[in-house]
This record gives structure tokens, sequence and C-alpha cells, in this order.
């Protein structure tokens, strides 16, 4: 006979979606170890048959440097804050490349793992967020290269060198939350597949990467630290190259990266439960 | 005893036309969250394109017992699994689940192509809800019961499809859930893995899991179960002897009139190559008109229309022949006179095999249909309960059973010569 002590809990409950926004944190935690073996077999499935491996991390960026330092430092003679070109434009590349990589990576996610989504469950939220672990490691081998160029135009970083941890954590909190975000979007509206690429590209001149930050006029500042990127590169320059951040604009920026983060993640996990049926 | 699965009013909606609905843009959407309104009062609704996969599912599953899922195609068996393992979320009711789940939904889950199989292990076991900790654990199991040491280096895209299979099996079957929930992952494989996967899954029900098994694989499922759930147009049927279910199921399919057409997206076909594809199975009779029920005395036929498709291929029809209660009791294959030059050329045909009258005893018989070829050491499918078909007998006609007329005793009934002559004389 079939007995049920009324104490017993059930381990799970299998119901209808609720309309709560139900983050499950726990849940994530319990799932750490998938975040890593999806980060690395996308960075090994990545890097495999390819002649050059890892070194197309380092080219993307220098390939950007030079061809800014051409066409805005030597022919349309934009300001770099009296910091060599090069030297700006590397590394402002750094902070935006590994921004865009983690969202256009992120927001293809989804799609691309379609078929684990339809097959097994586990928390949906780790295929966009394991697309951070390959541009992490690209953005650190790129900042090797960077090493080389400091010394080379003999560039002495000051004491703010000590912030960077902290600014790329908040660059990685932006960047994965504009990702969630997005990935969530595109498994519903596949329009984002083609508003992304396009979307990058003008959010790119809207953050001070080929231009400082300083010639955004005084009165308009405000307005462009609500772009997170702009605080982010600001901030990530100014602490690698030995300037001072200009403060408002990190927070600001730093303000609605980790907002971003906080919605994105909420908008993901009330998405994910439909997903398998939309997929 | 305790209870480890409880559902309760489950029920999941789908809509159809499902493109409409899902893959929208964002233009769609806009123009539609501006209809609604309108919609809603003109008494427009989405009603008529709804669909219940399942509705108000009702059963409890005890700790150690392993249920059989069986129902047609469309029958909402995979949905339930999908809802159980959590992949979708049901529409209505609730499902309690006192344990972890594992679900084997497909085999190999997660295995990405290019990876080796030593990285694939763990990426399939992390996704499968193993820690890293209890896949180092359980690795080396994993490794001796795949049988795929020699290849761990190699990427997964090399494998063949058997060692495919055997090395996602075994990851799945070295999961430790409470409660396992399997699909169909047995159609593949050849026999001797399939036979050590039933072990497998025998020894995890033992050992006090539970198990949930959706399979078209009847044999499988007597061998297996020890209750079984008959899943029919969204509800559902219990039943506490999987021969009973079994029995259900046949007069489901029985209601297809002696033919069965196959469309080769539907899984049952469980095709392993392109070279044959089985398109029709039925039971006629000597006017060659379509049955599904004969008389004891008349003889009939088993026709099996296939296709040979792009290349010419030796591959020949067999067929066995199953009770009730799952017995087989024969195969019948198609043996050309020479099988050496026995190859056929693309196009369709129809292998037609005449079962006598006065040979099979009354009841239900099923046939499995496959086609093999002497030079391929694989089934080019094997379609399990291809077709059910009954033999009946009508008393009346017949004088010797006036006095009896329960069944006799037997799985056939052939008619037999017999001698019967005086031997010593009472005098």
């Amino acid at each position: 006979m079939t007995t049920n002590n009324p104490e017993r809990q059930p381990f799970l409950v299998v119901e209808p979606p609720s309309h709560w926004l139900e983050m499950r944190l726990g849940e994530l935690w319990q799932y750490r170890d998938l975040l890593i073996t999806l980060a690395v077999r996308d960075i090994k499935v990545r890097y495999k048959q390819t002649v050059l491996g890892i070194a197309w991390a380092v080219i993307q960026p220098l390939a950007g440097m030079v061809i800014f330092t051409l066409v805005f430092a030597r022919m349309a003679k934009l300001p770099t804050d009296d910091i060599p070109a090069p030297v700006f434009y590397y590394a402002g590349l750094l902070a935006w490349t590994f921004f865009s990589q983690t969202v256009s990576g992120a927001s293809q996610s989804l799609i691309e793992g379609s078929r684990l989504i339809t097959k097994v469950y586990f928390p949906r939220i780790m295929i966009p967020a394991s697309a951070i672990g390959y541009t992490a490691l690209n953005m650190a081998i790129s900042a090797v290269l960077l090493l080389f160029l400091l010394i080379y135009y003999g560039i002495m970083p000051s004491v703010t060198v000590l912030l960077l941890p902290v600014l790329a954590l908040l660059l990685g909190m932006t960047s994965l939350g504009f990702g969630i975000l997005i990935a969530a979007l595109n498994v519903k509206y596949r329009d984002f597949r083609y508003v992304v690429p396009f979307l990058l590209q003008v959010w790119m001149f809207a953050t001070p990467v080929v231009y400082p930050a300083s010639m955004v006029p005084e009165k308009w500042r405000w307005l462009a630290s609500l772009n997170p990127m702009a605080g982010m590169v600001n901030g990530f320059r100014a602490c690698l190259l030995g300037k001072t951040p200009d403060w408002e604009v990190v927070s600001i920026s730093a303000a609605v990266g980790v907002i971003t983060l906080i919605l994105g993640v909420a908008y993901f996990r009330r998405a994910e439960d439909e997903m398998a049926d939309i997929l | 005893m305790t209870t480890m699965i409880e559902v309760e009013n489950l029920g999941k909606r789908y809509y159809l036309g499902g493109q409409d609905k899902y893959y929208k843009t964002l233009r769609e959407s806009l123009i539609r969250g501006l209809k609604r309104p309108f919609q809603k009062l003109a008494g427009i609704c989405r009603q008529e394109n709804e669909f219940w996969a399942l509705r108000n599912l009702n059963f409890t599953v005890d700790q150690g017992e392993v249920v059989g899922i069986i129902g047609r195609n469309g029958a909402g068996k995979s949905t339930l699994l999908k809802l159980l393992a959590r992949i979708t979320r049901p529409t209505e009711g609730r499902a309690k689940l006192y344990g972890r789940v594992g679900s084997l939904l497909e085999v190999g889950t997660g295995f990405h192509p290019e990876l080796t199989g030593w990285e694939n292990i763990y990426l399939s076991g992390n996704l499968l809800g193993m820690t890293r900790a209890e896949v180092k654990k359980k690795f080396d199991e994993i490794v001796d019961f795949s049988g795929v040491e020699p290849f761990l280096e190699t990427p997964v895209k090399h494998f063949s499809t058997g060692m495919y299979v055997r090395l996602g099996f075994a990851i799945a079957a070295h999961l430790e859930p409470e409660i396992l929930l399997v699909d169909e992952v047995l159609a593949v494989g050849d026999m001797q893995f399939q036979k050590k996967c039933l072990g497998k899954m025998d020894e995890v029900s033992k050992s006090g899991r539970t198990v949930l098994f959706v399979s078209h694989n009847m044999n499988h499922i007597e061998a297996l179960c020890s209750k079984a759930i008959v899943l029919d147009h969204s509800s559902m049927r219990e039943y506490h002897r999987v021969v009973d279910a079994i029995h259900d199921y046949f007069s489901l399919m029985h209601s297809q009139m002696g033919e069965r057409i196959f469309t080769h997206d539907n899984e049952q076909s469980q095709g392993r190559d392109e070279d044959v594809k089985l398109l029709k199975v039925r039971t006629v009779n000597a006017q060659s008109a379509k049955s599904d029920s004969f008389d004891q005395t008349e003889s009939f036929f088993v026709e099996i229309v296939y296709q040979i498709c792009q290349k010419a291929t030796p591959a020949k029809a067999h067929f066995t022949l199953k009770s009730e209660e799952n017995s087989f009791l024969f195969t019948a294959s198609f043996l050309p006179e020479n099988p050496d030059d026995f190859c056929l050329e693309p196009g369709i045909y129809c292998a037609r095999c005449e079962i006598p009258g006065t040979f099979l005893n009354t009841g239900t018989y099923r046939i499995d249909v496959f086609f093999r070829s002497h030079q391929c050491p694989h089934d080019h499918f094997y379609v399990s309960d291809a077709l059910a078909f009954t033999i009946t007998e009508d008393l009346a006609t017949n004088p010797f059973r006036v006095d009896f007329a329960g069944k006799i005793i037997g799985l056939l009934r052939p008619k037999l010569e017999w001698q019967n002559s005086c031997c010593q004389e009472q005098s």
C-alpha cells in the first residue's frame, strides 16, 4: 500500500509558469560546473581546425588599431588625449571588442544550442552566459600585446591601475546583461539576428572608442554616460594608461550596466520556460 | 512503499500553426498587440487553433517501479516526459517529483562532434545534471561500459553510430537520479547493445530507483516494466498488468483495418540507412481485399510494400510473428533462389507471403517487419509491431466445437495429418 508521509516535501514541482519574476539564483549556483564546461567547450570548438588558432584573438584588435590610426588619427586628425594614437585605439578596442563579441556571441548562442534546449533541462541562461569564457580569454591574450605597446611607448600606469579588476568585472557584467537580454529576445523575435550587427556598429561610434570622451560637449556628457559602454571604455583606457577616469561618467555607466544585468537575468528567467516550445 | 511521482491534472496546450504564434517578428508582435483589444471585442479567439497534447493526467508512481508509457505517435508520450524533465512547462495541473530527475530523451545529449570522447563525457555528464566531481568518479565505469576506450582521444564526429550510441547511453546509465526518464533511446544500436541497455535499466530499477520508459517496442515494455500507462488522444489509462496495457495498445492499433502506411517522418520506421524504405504493410484475404480479421480456416497474405532507393541493394523482407502475450512464433524470410546474385534495382516492390488456413490459433497476432541482406551485418530497418490482426472462428459452422466453445490451448492450431488404425481387436 502506498503511504505518503504528509511532511515529505517534493524535491521539485512541475507547474505552469507563475507570473512572478523568479530569478532562482540557487539553481544557477548548482549548475556552476556546467557554466565552466560550456565555456571550455566553446573555446575548444572555436579554435579547432583553425591554423592560426589563438592568434586570431590578437589579429582582430591589432588590425582595428592600424586602421583607426591611419584613418582617424592621421587623416581625420582626431585628438587622442595626448596618448600615442596606437595605444589609445588599442586600449579602447580591447574593451569594445570584448563587449561586442560577448553580445553577438551570446545573442546567437541559444539558436545554435537549440538541440540542447529541446532535449535536456538545465538553466538555459548558462548558454548565453558561457559565451563570456571565449571573449574573456581573447581579451586576456590581446592584453599581452598591450603590455608590449605600453613598454614600447614608455607609458607608466599610475595607481589607478589597481581599479582595473573592478572595471573588468563591471565590463563583464554589462556585456553579459546585454548579451542575455538580446539572447532571450532573439529566440522570440528573430529580427535581432539582423539588428545586432547593425546595432553594435552604430553603438561603437556612440562610444568614445575612436574619439576621446573629452570631445563630447560638457552639457551632453550626462546623456553620453547613459551609454554604459561610454564609462567602461573611458574608465578602462584611463586606468590602463595612467590617467584619471571621469568618475561621474564611470559611475553612471556602471549603474546602468548593473541594472541591465539584473533586468536581463529577470527577463531571461521569465522567457526561458517558453524556449523549448519556440525553438 | 513511497510515492516518487504524483501527477495531478497535468495538461499541456500547444497552438496549431505554431509558426504563426511563435516565430514572430517584432512587426507582427506590435501589430498583434494593437489588434488584440479589437479581436476580443469581436469575440475572435484562437480557440480553434489550440490543441491539447495532454490533458487531465493523473497517476502516481512508487519507488522502484518501472512504468511503461505506450501509445500511438502523437499521443503525448514525449510531451509527458518533457514536462516531467522540465524541458517545457505545463499549461495546467502539476507534477510533484520526490527525487532528483535524470532524463534520457536522446542518446548522446549535448555531444559536440568536434570534441573528443573524453571531453564529451564531461560535457554530456554536466548537462545531464552531474557535477564535475561526480563524472570524474564514474569516468572509468562509463568508459568500461561503453567499450570505446581506444577512441577517447578521437573527436566523436569520427565515431561510428554504434560507438556514439554506446558512449551516450553509458553516460546516462551512470547518472544516479532517483527518477529516470527514458524515451525510445533503445531504438538505435544493435541487438547486443540493446540487451546490455535493458540489463542496465533493470539493474537501475532493482536498486530502488524509479523509471519512466517510453517505447514502441512491446517486447522491451514487457521485459522491463512493472506497470504501464496507455496514452490515447491526450487521455490516459493505467494498468497494473503490463499485458493488459499491451492488449489495449493493440486494440488501438487494430483500428487501422489491416493496413499501415509509413510516412518516414515518424519515429517508428527506425530506418538505419537510406537504402530501403518501408512504405506499407497490410494483410489481405484470398480476394486481395485488405482486412484485419480472418477466419481460422482461411488462408491470407501478409504484404510488405517497400522501396529500393538510389542504388541496387540485396535486401530481403522478413517478418516475425508474435502472439498477444509477446511470444515469438516464427520468422518468415523471403529466400531467393540464388542468394549471391540477389540484388534489386531501385523501384517499389511488394513482397507477399501466404499464411495458410487452419494454422494459427484464434486470437490477436502481431508482426515485426525488417529487412536484412546477408552482405550487410545490420538490418536496413526493423519495425516492431508493424501490424496486428485477429484470427476468429465461427463456432456454428464447426461440427466439432459443439461441446466446447472456449479457446483451444496453444499458440498455433495447425491441422496436422493423423492416422488412426486399430492395433488389436478386443476379442
